[in-house]
């Protein structure tokens, strides 16, 4: 049995088509990965597999339950960190873990012993008694993966953890994500709009761009995918650079973005000589080149022709709206 | 909190007081002790209404989402929102009756004991209403709006302020197609000894009762619906 299989599945808010025609299977065990821009549909198509949005099409499975008919079944099986706060901080940690494990009929003589255990795994066993209005942002998202994991779930789903965190918060998210699936053999499903992210924790990825799966494969299999190397060029005139770099077929996908240039090549050392003749050819001035391998926003250029950081900015204000709510409150 | 106390305080006290003076004499009975009741109706209708809107925070500060994914039934989220509210309201009512007591109004705890059951049944379907225009508004701006456009025809045409009895025909019927004029009375009812009642008390709790389960079955449904 797979732990997600879904067909077809597609929602659409009036004209618009949030996830469009999504089929794909998960296996138990494994660390998926929705990766995609803000808007691309990862949220929409998690809360279809979660049984909080009905789609208008197609049908999916959860741990082998279908999501229309067997809803309840599904929400038994499933843990969810959703992107947005969900945590009531007007009631302190241990209340929060209480009233979740009371709503999935946790058995009362084991509640405290798994309370213990998952606040012990996230380390926040010594402020469960503070409000969580005391809590950082932190250690509330803690708290929330603490809490979708005290009814056993056979699948978890991560929209966005490590949104709008510290460098330091994120590491320590990133590794109870890789410890937990060591320890429990639980079916982690994660969205994210970080490549590093997808990179360092996903055994498969789905890239979603605009409604749809893209490409879907393993990080390392999507990153040979691009079969060379990225150079990255700031000059004095990169619409002209880009303009001839193509005429004459030196780089087969240049992306421009604010002053760079992005060259994916089969063999950056040898391009990198023609490529500065040309420019001096052309009286253009280089400020400066970079080789790396390619990474998987490389990746992401490579099947939509964008930078996934487009529209990062959106994201940065809704998590301030989120914040201002918190405080009206 | 606080504004849970002044209000009531300033409705008894200065309305009730100053306006008292002038009706006392046609009623024949102390004003503040006629107006009680209806200030009791007046904050179990308000705080069990304006209580709706913590559906919509719920709903807006993700609260709402840890709810509806948890495998739970609809109708028992619908019940705990109906009885978390509920019992705030009663709460209010209750401090609403021991300022009344101690702004002198008689009370015998017979009175008392009578006019608690009752505040329940009349908060019930007061807290569905709220909990339906919860269900059907997305901001709390508009929640405010709505809620003032049913609260103060409610309050005002429950003859929580003035009898009905001395009325005009025509504008009668407005408080008789009001559930909370039967709430109102009934407590009148059992808080104002030898007070005649509209109706029979025991017809007031019926109507009561009949408009909580009709609230409660729209409440749920919809409810349900939205979510």
């Amino acid at each position: 049995m797979k732990a997600i299989e879904t067909l077809d599945l597609t929602k659409r808010f009036g004209s618009l088509t949030a996830v469009d025609k999504v089929s794909l299977q998960v296996d138990q065990g494994e660390i998926f990965g929705l990766l995609g821009p803000n808007g691309a549909g990862k949220s929409t198509f998690i809360s279809m597999l979660c049984t909080i949005l009905k789609p208008s099409q197609g049908t999916a499975k959860v741990e082998g339950y279908d999501i229309n008919s067997e809803a309840s079944n599904v929400r038994r099986s499933i843990g969810i960190v959703f992107q947005d706060p969900s945590i009531d901080d007007k009631l302190t940690g241990m209340e929060n873990m209480e009233l979740h494990a009371d709503l999935y009929d946790v058995p009362r003589d084991l509640m405290h012993s798994r309370i213990e255990e998952v606040l012990q795994l996230v380390e926040l066993e010594d402020r469960a008694s503070n409000f969580v209005n005391t809590y950082s942002g932190g250690m509330r998202r803690r708290l929330e993966i603490a809490r979708s994991l005290i009814h056993y779930p056979k699948v978890l789903f991560l929209d966005e953890p490590t949104i709008g965190l510290d460098p330091q918060s994120r590491d320590h998210i990133w590794n109870y994500i890789k410890d937990l699936k060591k320890r429990e053999n639980i079916t982690i499903i994660l969205t994210t709009h970080y490549m590093e992210e997808a990179d360092k924790l996903c055994d498969r990825i789905a890239i979603i761009d605009r409604s749809r799966i893209i490409a879907l494969d393993t990080p390392q299999n999507l990153k040979s995918e691009l079969e060379g190397e990225t150079i990255i060029i700031e000059s004095s005139d990169n619409d002209l650079l880009s303009r001839k770099l193509t005429e004459v077929k030196l780089a087969d996908t240049i992306l421009k973005t604010n002053n760079e240039l992005n060259l994916c090549v089969e063999n950056a050392h040898t391009a990198l000589a023609r490529i500065v003749e040309l420019a001096v050819s052309l009286g253009i001035h280089i400020d400066n080149i970079t080789i790396r391998e390619p990474d998987l926003n490389d990746v992401f250029m490579h099947f939509t022709g964008r930078e996934i950081r487009d529209g990062g900015g959106t994201k940065a204000l809704s998590g301030m709206g989120a914040a201002m709510r918190r405080r009206i409150k | 909190m606080i504004s849970s106390v002044i209000t009531p305080i300033l409705w008894l006290v200065i309305f009730g007081g100053g306006l008292g003076l002038s009706i006392s004499a046609a009623t024949g009975l102390n004003y503040t002790q006629f107006l009680l009741p209806g200030i009791i109706a007046q904050t179990l209708l308000f705080t069990a209404i304006f209580l709706g809107i913590s559906v919509i925070w719920d709903r807006q500060f993700g609260f709402m989402k840890e709810i509806l994914v948890a495998p739970i039934s609809r109708v028992s989220i619908f019940a705990g929102k109906m009885f978390g509210v509920g019992t705030a309201a009663i709460i209010q009512g209750i401090i609403v009756i021991i300022l009344g007591y101690l702004i002198g109004v008689p009370l015998s705890l017979y009175a008392v004991s009578m006019a608690v059951p009752l505040m329940i049944i009349i908060t019930i379907g007061l807290t569905c209403i709220g909990l339906v225009i919860a269900s059907l508004m997305t901001s709390l701006e508009s929640f405010g709006t709505i809620v003032t456009f049913v609260n103060m025809p409610m309050f005002f045409l429950s003859g929580a302020l003035f009898p009905v009895t001395n009325l005009p025909a025509w504008i009668r019927w407005t408080f008789y197609i009001n559930p909370l004029t039967y709430g109102v009375d009934a407590l009148r009812g059992v808080m104002i000894s030898g007070w005649q009642t509209l109706l029979p008390l025991e017809y007031d709790i019926l109507i009561i009762c009949a408009f909580d389960v009709v609230m409660v079955v729209i409440g749920t449904y919809l409810f349900s619906k939205r979510q």
